[in-house]
């Protein structure tokens, strides 16, 4: 009887590790080199043979490898070895890791507001000086600030993105002689037009993302909110120095609903809800819509044999400002690390992540850009990458975080989010923004 | 992965085994060799103790912790009923705890009937087993997975464009426009509700059938050769058979139903009406970093199983009795 | 053991020919309503998972542009998206064969460590008398409503506090490698107790008394009754609730993650699955292959347990 049932559970056991064991046969056993990797630029960090280094963040896939890749010839020279998990899980199980005293040695946190909460817990070691020296060479005071919580700076950005790109067509542009707009008016008018003369709406609309359904919303809002009133105000509004009902606030509601609201630019107003966000633009493509509002890393998902470029099938201008000439002013998004070990083995990593090295190492390998102003800027994987890096690097540029990232989470997360939907849905600028006003966390 | 790691895993889950049949056996054994006079009593420990032992570790200790939390703000200082008033004065606050009810009303008895219905219908036919694998599927795959499968089943598309969701697709075959499904209220909870009730299905089948095994033979055999029909051997022999079964299986899926978010949260993320209270519970103590207000939620969803579990004590009570 | 007649699980269809006589004539007896009905039943509950089963195998631009009813109009055949999910080497999750392997190491103790434990319990609760049983029991069943989100944080206090650095000493001694699994292994345990304990009791309870107070009355302690009459008896409860618990495991990614101990070595399937959707979920098409990867387990274990749900063994042993 025993055996008869040891055996039964046995064989598909068996089977399913004998597909495994298959499945494994597949990869070679690998090895690492070092013989032909310059080891120069990694002298500096010492060596740290046998130390293992844990790192986790929400990147995975493509990406992923990619961050390995950029740091592999410094785990190489320096001996230590570097894990990286990386899982989408990452924001909601962190807290539970720290606080169950079990969590990575870094972690690279996508958002501001979750770095500031992990900071408050008490989790964190205070970033090294190498860091900091170089966050201080290296990078805007804005950046800085977001790393720093009361006053003691924990960690470094790592990558970038720009938020608030216009993507559009540029053969419809040449085609039909628009050109591209240098204010907001201006942009009205161009919306107006291709709503007059074409067969089609002019701005495409999709905003569902799961649990975060309306966040590209949230980026449009932060858009009018920098460019009307102005990065102070900007400031103040997300550390909540003023209310998040404040007028300036509403007002930039009601410019972005003048055109998500309006039948007339975007067809059915909450169609955009149902829409996956990664698949509003496309229709640009086979010209249903002509205008796309959504950050530089949209870019990877146009697909394949779809050029981006000032002469290509697309390409993105930034959401231009409300005078011509006024500065630049964008929103954007990046990621800090923290640390929740002061090993030297880390902090040596630490401070090579926020090195330009690094940046450098990075951005080479296509795909994203960073803050850092010693990334050159020529090695960016694409024209648009590459004048994102430009803008970000301009001294004159005004930058500042996405605000919903850099909020409290019950705001940022959640009920910015969902005002977004009931907005959309219908209800009016003044008491969504009286609503997510009341969801501000007293403590 | 190296030949040598796959040893080396393979080795930590013998090992793992080894050294856990090797313990429950050596308990098992000593409790057999204990003086007579005490035996009893190590028997029952024996028997008792390492899941007690585990279930305070893992489940008891943390339950206090979080009822503790639920009355406490996040700096940890006890504030009263504070969260408690939190909830019930968010402004849908009533339209999440009703949605939380037709939940826990609807998915039971409809898993449990037609899990019930089609366990009795395919028992003993030809190709039992393949029936069993098509309900049984749901249940196999993931939250992820059927998030996906239901995602692309009420998929909505603006009426040019060509449908991919099944549903909008009957719609137009019928004549009509195609339904933003999941943001049409009130139908969208239903909807959500279906994709629970497809999972929970094939547990209730698969419990349910297991316990039609159980029945004697010659109890259905003796009611057949009575002539009775097929309805009234389900009543007469049947049902009675099974009834402490069905108990279980109402109440595991009523107790999964009221924990369960994924669905929730990734179909709809609570918008549009839709929202629950384990919805809730997870967006604000694992999103709005509001530990307190999540731990006070898990507080009304367990006040919320009190009348199962009464209704379970009664059951047992009477279960004894007759015994 | 020999003494009662439960003989090697056994095919009813096969090994009973009296069992099949009355299956015929049941057959005949029920109505062709009933028949009708479980087709609908069968129909519905597949179709989801059978639009999702073509939509693996058509290229993203068809998934993402018309209805999978339309493969006849749009036809597209692609083995892409299977060899994407089974193939595609990256440095960050180099061999999906590393996952299944890390996924089966963890199921398969996470499934027979509750099954052993409720079992013992589900027994101690059902035959043996004690004071405070029935109270005792409800609580177990009714910590299912416990939320695992909320017992994370002080179970992994708990392990990172004492059990890491026991763990840690004891394989330092006995110059052993510790175990990324034993964390993961222990709280899947604990999180099945409840509801294992629960269903189980249901089944043990209902053995019939006479079996156990005869082996009670010939001298038989509490665990030899419980090794010779209650599992082979409660086998069909067994394998249910085994199949359940599997299932569980085998899809639990929030488990695994938290107490792996931060290192990818011990991931399972279920992260592998989740990378696949790629950073921002534009490669969500991806996953309809992933999602029929994942299942090929589960339903080998749902077939392959299946035989134990044999009709007629409480039946034959009372008669016996």
């Amino acid at each position: 009887m025993r055996s008869t049932m040891q055996r039964r559970v046995f064989i598909p056991v068996a089977a399913a590790a004998a597909v495994a064991l298959g499945l494994t046969g597949c990869v070679g056993d690998e090895a690492a080199d070092t013989s032909d990797i310059d080891c120069a630029p990694y002298e500096s960090y010492g060596t740290f043979d046998g130390d293992e280094v844990s790192i986790s963040g929400t990147i995975v896939e493509l990406e992923a490898d990619r961050l390995n890749e950029s740091w592999a010839d410094f785990a190489a020279c320096t001996g230590m070895s570097i894990d990286y998990q990386g899982t989408q899980e990452f924001e909601a199980n962190i807290r539970t890791l720290a606080e169950g005293g079990n969590p990575p040695d870094l972690g690279i946190f996508p958002q501001p507001g979750l770095f500031a909460d992990i900071a408050n817990g008490g989790f964190f070691v205070p970033a090294p000086e190498a860091v900091e020296a170089n966050v201080d060479e290296f990078w805007a005071e804005s950046w800085k600030s977001y790393g720093t919580v009361d006053g003691t700076f924990y960690g470094a950005p790592l990558m970038a993105s720009i938020k608030g790109y216009v993507w559009y067509s540029p053969s419809e542009f040449e085609e039909k002689g628009y050109e591209i707009p240098t204010t907001l008016d201006e942009l009205d008018e161009l919306a107006n037009t291709i709503a007059d003369e074409g067969d089609h709406k002019p701005w495409c609309a999709s905003y569902a993302s799961d649990a975060a359904t309306g966040w590209p919303v949230t980026d449009w809002i932060e858009d009018y909110v920098l460019r009307e009133q102005g990065p102070e105000y900007y400031d103040q509004w997300y550390k909540h120095e003023i209310p998040f009902n404040d007028p300036g606030v509403v007002e930039a509601f009601d410019a972005v609903g003048d055109i998500l609201k309006n039948e007339d630019m975007v067809g059915d107003v909450t169609a955009g809800l149902s829409i996956p966000f990664g698949e509003g633009g496309l229709p640009i493509l086979d010209g249903t819509c002509s205008l796309h509002h959504q950050a530089s890393f949209y870019e990877g998902f146009w697909g394949d044999g779809v050029t981006v470029a000032p002469d290509g099938d697309v390409f993105a201008f930034l959401l231009p400002p409300v005078n011509a000439d006024d500065p630049v002013a964008v929103t954007g998004g990046g990621e800090i690390v923290g640390a929740f070990s002061d090993e030297p083995a880390v902090q040596a990593f630490q401070a090579f992540l926020s090195s330009d090295t690094w940046a450098n190492n990075r951005v080479e390998l296509g795909g994203v850009i960073s803050a850092n102003s010693g990334v050159d800027a020529s090695l960016a994987s694409s024209p648009l990458l590459e004048q994102s890096i430009e803008i970000l690097q301009n001294p004159d540029s005004i930058i500042r975080f996405d605000a919903s990232d850099l909020m409290p989470g019950a705001v940022g997360g959640n009920s910015f989010f969902k005002g977004i939907v009931d907005w959309i849905g219908g209800e009016s600028s003044q008491s969504v923004a009286d609503k997510i006003e009341a969801s501000w966390p007293t403590s | 992965m190296r030949t040598v790691d796959l040893i080396e895993k393979i080795v930590q889950v013998g090992l793992g085994l080894a050294v856990f049949a090797a313990v429950i056996g050596l308990i098992l054994f000593l409790a057999d060799k204990a003086p007579k006079k005490a035996k009893d009593v190590v028997q029952l420990v024996v028997f008792l103790a390492p899941a007690i032992i585990l279930l305070a570790i893992g489940l008891i200790y943390p339950a206090i912790r979080t009822s503790i939390l639920a009355f406490s703000n996040k700096a940890g200082d006890l504030i009263g009923l504070d969260n408690f008033a939190w909830i019930f004065t968010q402004p849908d606050a009533v339209r999440v705890v009703i949605n939380t009810l037709i939940w826990v009303v609807c998915v039971p008895l409809i898993s449990t009937i037609v899990g019930l219905s089609y366990a009795i219908f395919i028992d003993r036919s030809r190709g039992e087993k393949f029936f069993k694998a098509l309900v049984f599927m749901p249940m196999a795959i993931s939250f992820v997975g059927a998030g996906i499968i239901w995602r692309f089943l009420y998929d909505y598309r603006p009426a040019e464009r060509e449908q991919i969701g099944l549903l909008n697709q009957i719609v137009i075959w019928l004549g009509g426009e195609p339904v933003k499904w999941l943001q049409t209220e009130p139908i969208n909870t239903f909807l959500l509700i279906i994709v629970m009730i497809w999972i929970q299905t094939g547990f209730a089948m698969v419990v349910l059938s297991a316990s039609i095994k159980g029945i004697p033979t010659e109890q259905v055999e003796a009611a057949q050769l009575d002539g009775t029909n097929a309805w009234q051997r389900f009543v007469n022999v049947t049902l009675p058979g099974i009834r402490s079964s069905i108990v279980v299986v109402v109440t595991t899926i009523s107790i999964a139903t009221l924990k369960v978010f994924d669905i929730v949260r990734t179909m709809t993320a609570g918008n549009f009406d839709t929202s629950v209270i384990a919805n809730e519970m997870y967006t604000q103590a694992f999103r709005a970093n509001e530990p307190g207000r999540g731990a006070a939620l898990a507080l009304v969803l367990f006040v919320l199983v009190l009348p199962i579990v009464i209704y379970n004590v009664r059951v047992l009570r009477k279960q004894k009795e007759i015994r | 053991m020999t003494s009662t007649p439960v003989a090697a699980p056994i095919d009813t269809d096969v090994a009973r020919p009296g069992t099949t006589k009355t299956a015929r004539v049941k057959k005949r007896l029920t109505s062709r309503g009933a028949t009708i009905v479980s087709l609908i039943i069968a129909v519905l509950w597949t179709l989801p998972t059978f639009g999702l089963f073509i939509s693996s195998f058509r290229p993203e631009e068809e998934i993402k542009g018309n209805g999978w009813w339309t493969i006849f109009a749009n036809p597209g055949f692609t083995l892409d998206n299977y060899s994407e999910v089974l193939l595609s080497s990256s440095a960050s999750s180099p061999q999906l064969g590393e996952y299944f392997v890390n996924s089966l190491a963890i199921a398969i103790p996470a499934t027979i460590f509750p099954l052993v434990l409720a079992a013992m319990a589900a027994y101690a609760f059902a035959w043996i008398k004690f004071r405070g049983s029935g109270a005792l029991f409800v609580f177990i069943f009714a910590l299912q409503i416990v939320p695992l989100q909320l017992a994370l944080i002080p179970l992994l206090q708990i392990f990172s506090g004492i059990l890491q650095p026991f763990q840690e000493s004891v394989g330092d001694a006995l110059n052993i490698p510790t175990s990324n699994y034993l964390q993961i292994w222990i709280a899947h345990t604990i999180f099945a107790l409840p509801l294992a304990i629960f269903l189980l009791h249901n089944f043990i309870s209902e053995i019939p008394g006479e079996v156990i107070e005869a082996a009670r009355v010939d001298g038989a302690s509490h665990g030899q009754v419980f090794l010779r009459i209650i599992i082979p008896l409660a086998i069909p409860a067994l394998a249910s609730f085994a199949i359940f618990q599997f299932l569980w495991v085998w899809n639990d990614l929030l488990v695994a993650l938290i107490f792996s101990g931060g290192t990818s070595e011990a991931a399972p399937l279920t992260q592998r699955l989740a990378e696949l959707t790629g950073s921002r979920g534009q490669e969500w098409q991806r996953l309809t292959a992933a999602a029929f990867v994942s299942l090929v387990v589960p339903l080998i274990v749902f077939f392959s347990l299946q035989r134990y749900f044999v009709r007629g063994l409480l039946a034959g042993s009372t008669k016996g």
